[in-house]
């Protein structure tokens, strides 16, 4: 039978999520519902010092007082703030030096999500901190990275054992009084992971973090903060997946990246959270703060491949406050059925002879809703700033929309700025090109939307890209691979 | 008083003035009372956003045009396009000016707004179309609710009009601070074709505000193309929305050249009631000193197998600002459109800044969009290149401005409006350039 457009419109309406699946493990959860004393609650069940349960309870009361945004171009039930457990950690919490004393319900978990410790971790060389509900329960490779002087724990461990670098960076990047979801996250984040690479070091891995939701009516309140002193290197990988449940869960992470003079981080997302049924039922509702700070010659590259969630509002942004600093954002961004995304990303030139690139991918189909939202700010002292911005949509089917919003504001002469966006179709003429030449069309389908998104796959380190193209086949199956 | 309150209290007076017993004067009153709910717009709202109205709404504006004021047309004549013949509606401090206008009723209409909106013979048309395109918005409300005076031009099934139509606003500075309102009403029936040109004026230092609202209806093949000269002085500032609706077949295009004035907003909507619709919006703006012009334009693909072109060109020197709201909106039926949206920016000065927000909103997925965005400097290679043939600075930059905004120059229809174009720019950067465009 022929494969048509229609036949793969078809499919994609009827394909359930794949990895919907809840891991039975014991949890430790506090009754939800969400208070002064709830916050402190969650800084003394956590053992922290005095400083952070302050810091905490100060974002707290400024998060009371503001109120949630309006201004994205999606539509959701807002998250009832009361309905929800604040904190909630696999009772098991073995400090772990192989496999062997993990929870085998874990292990678990991870075969289903093809993600074996073992394997991965003697094919790729990745050291995974995997995050289950919030504490993380696995860390490999540490010894090696001790050796080079690099810490990567979680962000609990982190505010215990480097006070001083939490306290110094924490917030600076993206302060508590942010936003609403940034000051929400700084009153109750429950874990997350810390990465402080030293001067002149080049992590000699991708360092990895899986965060799952599992715990029903459990918003996952993540906290990232990495570092990168001076001429140092590091590429670090966030993945997720989440089981299948009926209320929406609420994930507001942040995220906090600090490239010193000379150094580089490359930050990389494959975000795959459940996004609701066909019916758009359910979901993740995903509010992300993601910000880096480059110094002098500094370089900050986010890559994202965003199938998941039902409503995504996530723009990862850089401030370009050093000369010469380079920032760059790739994102693929897939919705289908009644998924929304309001993501983009939001590059603020404030040195001299900064450079930003930004390419992002848009890719609707279903009923979903995808829109690109971008900011590129040239100060008046940034001379000779540079930006190159290009927006694609592909359409599929005429019940999806696509939206570009992008805000150029220049303050300066020698700025040179470029923006470009199209929005199209899988064109006839190009499945006729390729049916001409022998290939079906389903195969030129793929080839296709392959190559609308190659700019960004290609972004992604290895060991991410071949997680990436199946989560793209999972989402738009029919049309890849 | 501020002038919200200035204007709602007014109101009452206004409506005492003219007749309250047309059907009009529902229309006002129900646009009065959505102005006093908004106010007037400020940088919390979205479209709003990099524009400022604070500074000129401080002045006191007296807000009725008194008696009719007379200049000489020798003293005016240059703000004309004088060079070919043309019906001309002038209005002088927001009154109809006899003496200067040259009008028509045989066989189309080219007069007035207060005289359509009262006589009987033109009751069809006002009901048909008078406020239907116009939005809701506060200033075009505000416009609403004063209106009273404007041109009115109604061109009949199947015909040419032989000369272009001059819409002149002049104020006079007798008042220490104008505020005017003036309304027009344009409709151009199937197969017709009518070519509008549309300047304001002031002649002295004084400030002037000028909220106007022209609706344009372009039915069934219609084309109408409309000029809009914007060189006022540096104390008057513009508000200026314009709405076209367009049936099936017609085309339509607005160029917009914006040198002067404080202030100058321009609302520009184009809605595509029908198919194979062709809408055109240009517009170059070159600015200096403290002027700030922003251009705001909304596409709405409607129907199927549309397109629509835009292009905007801006050099911004000094301490000027622009900015660029463009918007293009394509509905779920509205297969196979075209929208190309284009926007390029030179920054010349360390002082001047440019807010650019190019947005698409797409619904169909048979369609072909795209807007590219651009801000940069001139070109150090080109200028070398004339330089090293002997061009002096000034003009060797003259000539690559003339040649930035050359695209947007030649879609302009009337050979005698580009020559002034040329002139008014070569004016601005002081410089001969001894060749026209």
């Amino acid at each position: 039978m022929k494969y048509t457009e229609d036949d793969l419109r078809e499919e994609l309406k009827t394909k359930e999520y794949e990895y919907g699946f809840y891991t039975d493990i014991e949890s430790d959860t506090l009754p939800i519902g969400l208070s002064e004393d709830v916050v402190r609650a969650i800084s003394l069940k956590k053992e922290e010092p005095q400083w952070m349960t302050d810091w905490r309870v100060e974002s707290f009361r400024a998060w009371q007082e503001m109120i949630e945004p309006e201004w994205a171009n999606v539509n959701y039930v807002k998250p009832d703030f009361q309905a929800i457990s604040y904190y909630s950690a696999p009772n098991t919490k073995p400090k772990l030096d192989s496999l062997d004393e993990v929870d085998p319900e874990l292990l678990e978990t991870f075969k289903k999500l093809g993600i074996s410790l073992d394997e991965q971790k003697m094919l790729s060389g990745v050291a995974m901190d995997v995050v289950i509900d919030s504490v993380s329960v696995a860390t490999t490779f540490k010894k090696t990275l001790n050796e080079k002087g690099i810490i990567f724990c979680s962000m609990s461990d982190a505010i215990k054992e480097h006070p001083e670098l939490v306290k110094k960076h924490l917030g600076t990047v993206v302060p508590q009084k942010d936003n609403f979801y940034a000051a929400l996250n700084s009153a109750v984040f429950s874990d997350g992971s810390f990465c402080y690479i030293p001067k002149g070091v080049r992590c000699p891995m991708e360092l990895s973090t899986y965060f799952r939701i599992n715990q029903a009516n459990t918003g996952q309140f993540e906290r990232t903060l990495v570092i990168a002193d001076e001429g140092s290197y590091v590429s670090y990988l966030e993945g997720c997946t989440a089981p299948s449940r009926d209320e929406n869960q609420l994930h507001a992470a942040v995220v906090e990246l600090i490239a010193m003079d000379d150094a580089e981080i490359k930050y990389s997302t494959v975000q795959n959270w459940f996004p609701g049924n066909k019916e758009g039922k359910g979901g993740v509702y995903n509010f992300v703060t993601k910000r880096g700070i480059c110094e002098k010659n500094a370089k900050i590259s986010w890559t994202q491949v965003e199938t998941g969630s039902a409503v995504t509002w996530k723009y990862p942004s850089c401030i370009l406050k050093g000369d010469n600093s380079v920032g760059e954002f790739y994102s693929i961004a897939v919705t289908n059925n009644h998924q929304q995304a309001d993501t983009g990303t939001k590059m603020i030139h404030l040195g001299k002879n900064t450079k930003s690139t930004i390419i992002s991918k848009g890719i609707s189909a279903g009923k979903s809703q995808n829109s690109y939202r971008g900011l590129v700010q040239i100060n008046s002292r940034a001379d000779n700033a540079r930006n190159f911005s290009q927006c694609d949509s592909l359409l599929m089917g005429n019940d999806c929309g696509a939206h570009t919003f992008p805000y150029i504001e220049v303050k300066n002469k020698t700025a040179i700025i470029e923006h470009e966006a199209t929005t199209s179709k899988i064109g006839e003429d190009q499945i006729f090109y390729c049916n001409q030449r022998g290939i079906d069309t389903e195969k030129a389908i793929a080839l296709i939307v392959n190559g609308f998104s190659k700019e960004v796959l290609n972004k992604l380190p290895m060991e991410f890209a071949i997680e990436a193209q199946k989560l793209l086949e999972i989402s738009l199956e029919g049309s890849v691979g | 008083m501020e002038l919200k309150e200035k204007l709602i209290a007014s109101f009452m007076a206004f409506e005492n003035l003219v007749d309250i017993d047309l059907p009009v004067h529902d229309v006002r009153s129900e646009a009065i009372k959505e102005f006093e709910s908004q106010g007037f717009p400020s940088k919390r709202d979205e479209a709003w956003k990099y524009t400022s109205l604070n500074s000129i709404l401080k002045h006191d504006y007296s807000v009725f045009p008194k008696l009719e004021n007379h200049i000489d047309y020798n003293d005016i004549k240059k703000y004309f396009i004088h060079d070919i013949d043309t019906y001309k509606i002038v209005f002088i401090d927001g009154k109809y000016s006899s003496h200067l206008s040259e009008t028509t009723h045989d066989g189309i209409d080219v007069c007035l707004m207060s005289s359509a909106l009262s006589k009987p013979k033109y009751r069809l048309i006002i009901e048909n179309y008078f406020n239907k395109v116009a939005t809701k918005d506060s200033l075009s409300s505000l416009n609403t609710a004063f209106s009273q005076e404007g041109a009115y031009i109604h061109i009949p099934k199947n015909k040419l009009v032989a000369k272009p139509i001059q819409i002149v606003h002049f104020s006079t500075g007798n008042e220490a601070a104008l505020m005017l309102q003036p309304r027009n009403l344009i409709v151009v029936d199937e197969n017709s074709h009518v070519q509008i040109i549309e300047r304001h004026q002031s002649l002295t230092d004084n400030p002037v505000l000028t909220n106007s609202v022209t609706e344009v209806f372009a039915n069934k093949r219609a084309i109408v193309d409309y000029y809009k000269i914007q060189n006022d002085n540096q104390n008057a500032s513009l508000i200026d929305s314009t709405f076209v609706n367009q049936k099936r077949e017609s085309v339509a295009s607005v160029h917009t050249f914006s040198f002067g004035g404080k202030l100058t907003r321009n609302n520009l909507n184009f809605y595509q009631n029908g198919e194979r619709i062709d809408s055109t919006m240009k517009g170059i703006t070159i600015i200096g000193n403290k002027q700030h012009v922003d251009h705001n334009t909304l596409v709405h693909h409607i129907e199927p197998n549309c397109e629509s072109h835009q292009d905007y060109k801006g050099i911004y020197g000094d301490s000027s600002t622009g900015v660029f709201n463009g918007k293009v909106l394509v509905n779920r039926e509205a297969q196979k459109t075209n929208a190309f949206q284009a926007n390029n920016n030179i920054l010349l000065s360390d002082k001047a800044s440019i807010n650019t927000k190019p947005q698409l909103e797409i619904f169909a997925d048979d369609v072909k969009c795209s807007h590219g965005c651009t801000i940069g400097q001139l070109d150090d290679s080109a200028m070398f290149y004339l330089r090293s043939r002997g061009i002096p600075e000034k003009e060797a930059k003259a000539l690559l401005m003339f040649a930035f905004s050359n695209n947007v120059m030649s879609s302009v229809k009337i050979p005698e409006i580009k020559q002034r174009i040329t002139k008014i720019i070569a004016n601005k950067l002081g410089v001969n350039t001894g060749f026209d465009l």
